[in-house]
């Protein structure tokens, strides 16, 4: 991603000179006004990222060693007491915290898989040249993507509730019952929804990195003899492994966040708690407890989550990458 | 001959067969969730749950539609429009900051450059959920809580924009056509927004309508932030009719109707502005 940076000429690359100095003064003078130009673009997307981002990670890691007596910033005399890693403590042992993570681990687990197996897959048939309709395929599978999260949600909410659904009639007709939104579906019935909505974007993603294929690696594979399986699964796989990884590691850090589709659900599921998932247990914490501390540490707990998988699957790829060449 | 060849020709016709097959049966799944929709759109409570999807005899679309502008109100309405300027304005000032703050971070050369957009890729990284309690909390200490601000701020911070915008920006805007504009005498902000931006145009684009969707989807955020209904996008508001529809079953033929009108401009932007995306995930895609 970073070996990106070309090394640009400046704009007055010195010409042999009767006056240097004037030369010099000039070009002096262009990079100062280069580098006002790079401040003005650059300075309203850093004042965000200072106020949006950096402030607010900064206010998290600061809440989670501090505990505010009174709940409600602002009123009255503050008195916040250090804690140091209490509020990691009572987190770290707290079972619904920690049902929350196993439930997305859980959640994770199932869903990446089939997202990046499914969409890969897609991406290769519809490149495959045998597909008919292809652009309008494409653009049915990518439909979903359109509907935002919490929509999603809704319609699959409706087809899972019995008496609206059309799904549960149908097999109800071959008499099989099925539930849903019990204890045992329901992290499927939310990887569903999410597959759903992700899945044509990520097969888009996936076909654009092949489309970027050199057709002569491709003829020259189909020369050595090898069929459209063996071309797609031992040529043109390994050849968009870099899209792969991004697609995986966003997958993930979306997946971590899981919050939108258990949280509607929980209007109609008495399966899903208010602390299903970490967010959701942030969310509790912060908003219906009022524990600043306990939802800073468990916020800076899920932080430490992502950054330390994204950073893992960074790693391993990488090094699968390096034996590969070996 | 001929006998040979439709020998080897048939395990191929049956690849054919089943690719196509596997195809058209993953774009059922994604089409018929979404024709559910347009289709329980147009029922009234009783055909919604009596299972009678496809007959027509009980035709209230337009019934729905007036019962959704009329509910609580005409609520709805208002929402619409908040989750519009939310969506509309954030994303065109959000791609305008993010590309432009990746384009100086391609073109010009300074300390640390490398180390400062590292800073913005692990910023993509940071879960919202993370983030909201210290904004809410910032929110309330300025004041802003319960008001456009408090959501709109937050949602213009784009840093995945920078990352596209600095590619765009290497693929689309040479450096000998900045030179040109330099020796013609332009600053070199004119230069941005006369020469540079016409040429990032479809990254700029593609920029957008990521944002637009990435704020359109925002739920958590409002959620946390705005207590004041009038100040709800459309998301938020589904979500708490979708509650009340639990105790009052009148809320869900206007709860159906509302997510298939909310869907309506996304497809729409989506379908015409293919050209961009397309051109803009191909740049994301191949590193």
């Amino acid at each position: 991603m970073t070996a990106t940076t070309t090394q640009h000429p400046l704009p007055a690359s010195a010409p042999p000179s009767a006056a240097p100095v004037v030369d010099r003064r000039a070009r002096k003078a262009a990079r100062r006004r280069q580098l006002t130009a790079c401040g003005v673009l650059m300075t309203p997307f850093f004042a965000l990222l200072v106020t949006v981002f950096l402030i607010p990670v900064g206010t998290a890691v600061y809440l989670s060693f501090y505990s505010d007596d009174q709940p409600g910033l602002g009123f009255g005399p503050e008195r916040t007491v250090f804690v140091g890693l209490r509020g990691y403590g009572a987190v770290l042992t707290d079972p619904t915290f920690l049902a929350g993570l196993g439930t997305v681990a859980l959640y994770c687990l199932i869903y990446i898989p089939l997202m990046v197996v499914g969409a890969l897959a897609l991406a290769l048939l519809l490149d495959s040249g045998v597909v008919k309709l292809r652009a309008w395929a494409q653009l049915g599978l990518f439909l979903p993507h359109a509907v935002p999260g919490i929509i999603a949600a809704l319609i699959w909410l409706y087809l899972y509730t019995p008496g609206i659904s059309p799904v549960i009639d149908l097999f109800a007709r071959a008499d099989i019952t099925i539930d849903f939104l019990s204890v045992h579906t329901v992290v499927p019935s939310i990887v569903n929804i999410a597959l759903w909505s992700n899945l044509g974007y990520n097969m888009v993603v996936f076909y654009a990195a092949l489309q970027a294929v050199p057709r002569e690696v491709i003829e020259a594979s189909v020369v050595d003899g090898a069929g459209p399986v063996r071309t797609a699964l031992q040529v043109k796989t390994p050849l968009v492994r870099a899209s792969i990884v991004m697609v995986a590691i966003f997958t993930l850090i979306w997946a971590l966040q899981l919050f939108t589709e258990p949280m509607l659900l929980s209007q109609s599921s008495p399966v899903i708690n208010s602390r299903f998932s970490p967010s959701m247990y942030i969310y509790d914490a912060a908003f219906t407890r009022n524990n600043y501390s306990l939802a800073a540490a468990a916020s800076v707990v899920l932080l430490l989550c992502t950054i330390a998988l994204s950073y893992g699957v960074t790693r391993w790829t990488s090094r699968a990458d390096a034996q590969e060449v070996r | 001959m001929s006998a040979t060849g439709s020998t080897l020709l048939r395990p191929r016709l049956l690849g054919r067969t089943t690719v196509n097959a596997v195809v058209l049966i993953s774009v059922l799944y994604t089409l018929l969730p979404a024709l559910w929709l347009v289709l329980a759109a147009s029922k009234d409570r009783d055909a919604l749950f009596g299972s009678d999807l496809l007959s027509l005899s009980d035709f209230s679309f337009a019934q729905n539609l007036r019962d959704l502008f009329a509910m609580d109100g005409g609520q709805y309405g208002r929402w619409y429009l908040n989750s519009l300027l939310y969506a509309v304005l954030g994303a065109g000032v959000g791609a305008l900051v993010s590309v432009a703050c990746g384009y100086a971070f391609d073109k010009y050369r300074f300390r640390h450059k490398e180390k400062l957009f590292g800073l913005v890729l692990a910023a993509v990284m940071v879960p919202q959920t993370v983030l909201a309690l210290p904004l809410y909390l910032m929110a309330s200490q300025a004041g802003l809580v319960n008001t456009f601000w408090a959501v709109f701020i937050p949602v213009l911070f784009n840093p995945f924009g920078v990352y596209l915008g600095r590619i765009f920006s290497q693929g689309y805007v040479p450096d000998e056509v900045l030179e040109a504009a330099r020796i013609d005498g332009a600053g070199e902000l004119t230069a941005y927004v006369r020469v540079a931006l016409r040429m990032l145009g479809p990254g700029l684009v593609t920029v957008f309508l990521f944002q637009l969707t990435a704020i359109w989807n925002n739920f958590f955020l409002p959620m946390v932030m705005l207590s004041d209904q009038d100040l709800y996008p459309v998301s938020l508001g589904l979500y708490q009719w979708n509650s009340s529809a639990t105790v009052s079953p009148e809320y869900y033929p206007v709860v159906i109707m509302g997510s298939l009108l909310a869907v309506l401009p996304l497809v729409l932007a989506f379908i015409l502005l293919q050209r961009f995306w397309r051109g803009g995930l191909t740049a994301g895609a191949v590193k």
